[in-house]
């Protein structure tokens, strides 16, 4: 609005349509599975920037921010340490009980915020989902890798303290990636359930504290796998994060064996909870936008 | 011109129960057991119906009508954050939505941030937003703060900022919900402008409002949506017209001449008798113009005041005038006002006429139906100059010699 007197044929200057058009079709939803991950790469930007966001807000609301980050595994493994290692005397592999509980604290505490935050994420972003359309995907996978941002700098606290205990690494750490990999993994397999859940009824609100305490006396986090009887030992691997916590232990210190058993089924349950979580979390996609 | 976006049959529908409870466990459950006595006592009901719709490229629709009646949902639909139970849209064109101010805002994150994020999950590119963010910035006059957390701003500064944002999406096919309604007046007509660019470049728009001077001014075509279906589609003025008629005769009939607090007189009815047309409520020329309204007298009026008032759609008082000591025998009155033209911008007005004695109101009567203006305009070619009236006037030049 500069002038009256403008010419209507230079006063707006047409701006240049891209180039690439595109076609869409609206229809019901059907299919049973329908994942359209052409599309998802397609918003890989958004993804970033949900991580982004997360990881920011996440510092910006503490007072001494990043240093929780250390603190909390930390104080875990020394508290652990005190009770567990001296106290009730666990054993621990023929590895210093602090290195023990410290090499399965730093992944556990990934996967419990993670797992957390993944099944509040559709709830938290419920205003998002309402007023725009993205791929729903991006929000639970926005909560299991923000939580790598505090895994990755918890883990090199973790690196120097088992390095300082005189621990050197052998090839085995070489593994360690697949294992985390494993970890994100199950907290998509459970969280996608979960966060879809949650949308439905808020009472998983309320489930996941219990869920987190229950898994982590299921998990070899405190104590070590071997104190499982050798014949039950694939029932226990059954629980993902059996298969993970041990793999991460022997791959970082290099001691023990090669959780074999423990191992393969941790994997195939979680390949199993994975599809079954995105199926679930697909067909809940169509409709979370009036549920939430 | 190419059809860009066609709907055939659009329906969805709602479970009310399902909206409208807690969404704990605990009442699912109970509904399990429940329904399993009484069945299909859940509410349902259709929130769209049966929507056929075609809109080409580069037209501006504009969405009219009444709260719940289903433009929100048919957007929602649109832009694909919610499904449709039947029927199926087709979309050509890459499809931005706007269906709020400031989506994915985080108080916590600054004006710079903020800027990225939203612009983000409204679907930019982040090459994009860094090309354009100082164009945001000074667009929404924030340079000085951007650095600062919105939990900082005025509510004000968050809406221009995030208002900046949106409007420097360019999608083809923009999908608008009632947001232009915000921020000063000042703020507002520059976001009318903006839009106004944006139609202008090409691009396709449906537009959501209330404020029907801002479809008429923005829009070529108009969609009606009464109850979740089409009620009816076309020319921009002839869909206005007839919901805003509509809309003045159910407000008039839920309020039935409340005000009439004396049965002494009242007014019947009004007309444009001259120029004589076969539609005596509307005004289609720039020529002198009578107005008769009807009154009835039963009871003696002495020493009597009378008022009148023309108003537009939004309620703001275009002209007034009263009349002192006049008194009125029982009888059927013509009150007859001569004007040499009504200069006023095409639209719906309305008449309000009123008699008072001794400072009691006798009569007060909001004329139905509207007084229409569909007179040939003399205005600005652009919108944002269009103003409220509407006078004719020709142009020429000279040359004093000297």
């Amino acid at each position: 609005m500069s002038s009256v007197t403008s010419n209507p044929s230079v006063a707006a200057p047409a701006a240049k349509l891209p180039n690439r058009s595109e076609s869409l079709r609206i229809e019901p939803p059907h299919g049973l599975f329908n994942l359209r991950l052409g599309e998802l790469w397609e918003y890989r930007e958004l993804l970033y920037f949900m991580v982004w966001r997360d990881v920011k807000v996440r510092y910006k609301q503490t007072a001494i921010g990043i240093i929780w980050v250390i603190l909390q595994p930390l104080l875990t493994m020394l508290v652990a340490t005190i009770f567990f290692g001296r106290l009730a005397k666990l054993p621990s592999q023929g590895l210093p009980y602090s290195v023990f509980v410290f090499a399965a604290v730093v992944p556990w505490s990934y996967f419990a915020s993670a797992l957390t935050n993944t099944t509040n994420v559709v709830v938290e972003n419920q205003r998002v989902i309402t007023k725009v359309y993205f791929p729903r995907l991006i929000l639970p996978l926005s909560a299991a890798f923000s939580g790598l941002v505090d895994f990755s700098i918890a883990f090199v606290v973790l690196l120097i303290f088992t390095f300082a205990h005189g621990i050197k690494p052998t090839f085995t750490i070489l593994l360690l990636p697949f294992f985390l990999l494993l970890a994100v993994l199950t907290v998509l397999g459970v969280g996608l359930w979960l966060a879809a859940l949650n949308a439905l009824y808020r009472d998983v609100r309320y489930l996941i504290p219990f869920i987190v305490q229950f898994w982590t006396l299921a998990s070899p986090v405190y104590y070590s796998s071997s104190m499982v009887p050798e014949r039950y030992r694939w029932l226990y691997g059954l629980n993902p994060m059996a298969g993970v916590i041990d793999g991460f232990r022997w791959a970082l210190t290099g001691t023990g064996h090669a959780p074999t058993i423990t191992l393969i089924a941790s994997t195939i349950m979680v390949c199993i909870a994975l599809f079954g979580g995105l199926t679930f979390f697909n067909r809940m996609e169509g409709s979370i936008a009036d549920r939430v | 011109m190419k059809t860009v976006i066609h709907t055939e049959g659009l329906s969805k529908e709602y479970t009310r129960g399902r909206v409208a409870t807690s969404g704990l466990l605990r009442d699912s459950l109970a509904n399990l057991f429940r329904s399993s006595l009484r069945r299909g006592d859940k509410e349902r009901f259709w929130a769209l119906r049966d929507v056929s719709l075609e809109v080409k490229e580069g037209e501006v629709l504009g969405l009219i009508g009444r709260n719940g009646s289903g433009k929100t949902t048919l957007l929602k639909i649109l832009s694909r954050i919610t499904r449709p139970t039947s029927g199926w849209a087709e979309i050509h064109g890459r499809v931005g939505s706007l269906l709020e101010v400031g989506t994915g805002f985080h108080p916590e994150l600054t004006g710079r941030e903020n800027t990225f994020m939203s612009g983000a999950i409204l679907g930019m590119s982040k090459q994009e937003i860094t090309r354009k963010f100082d164009e945001i910035v000074a667009f929404a006059e924030l340079e000085k703060f951007i650095d600062t957390a919105v939990k900082h701003y005025s509510s004000g500064m968050y809406v221009r900022l995030a208002f900046a944002v949106a409007a420097h999406l360019e999608p083809e096919i923009l999908l608008v919900d009632e947001v232009l309604a915000v921020g000063d007046i000042k703020f507002q007509h520059k976001c009318m402008g903006k839009m106004g660019d944006v139609a202008r470049a090409g691009r396709t728009i449906i537009l959501v409002s209330h404020q029907l001077n801002q479809i008429r001014r923005l829009c070529q075509c108009a969609a009606w949506i009464d109850w979740g279906t089409l009620r009816q589609a076309g020319p921009i003025h002839e869909v206005v017209n007839s919901y805003e008629s509509a809309m003045s005769s159910t407000e008039q009939t839920d309020s039935l001449r409340k005000t009439s607090s004396s049965l002494k007189a009242r007014f019947l009815s009004w007309e444009i008798v001259q120029p004589a047309a076969d539609a005596p409520h509307t005004l289609t020329s720039h020529s002198p113009v009578k107005i008769r309204f009807h009154l009835e007298v039963r009871q003696p009026v002495r020493n009597t005041q009378h008022g009148i008032a023309l108003f537009n759609v939004d309620r703001l008082l275009m002209w007034a005038t009263a009349q002192q000591d006049i008194s009125f025998a029982p009888g059927i009155h013509y009150l007859d006002y001569d004007f040499p033209s009504i200069p006023l911008r095409p639209g719906a007005y309305s008449w309000q006429v009123s008699l008072w004695e001794h400072e009691v109101q006798v009569e007060l009567w909001n004329a139905i139906p509207d007084l229409t203006i569909a007179t040939p305009n003399y205005q600005h070619w652009r919108d944002e100059w269009n103003g409220v009236l509407n006078i004719p006037s020709t142009f020429s030049t000279s040359t004093t010699k000297g």
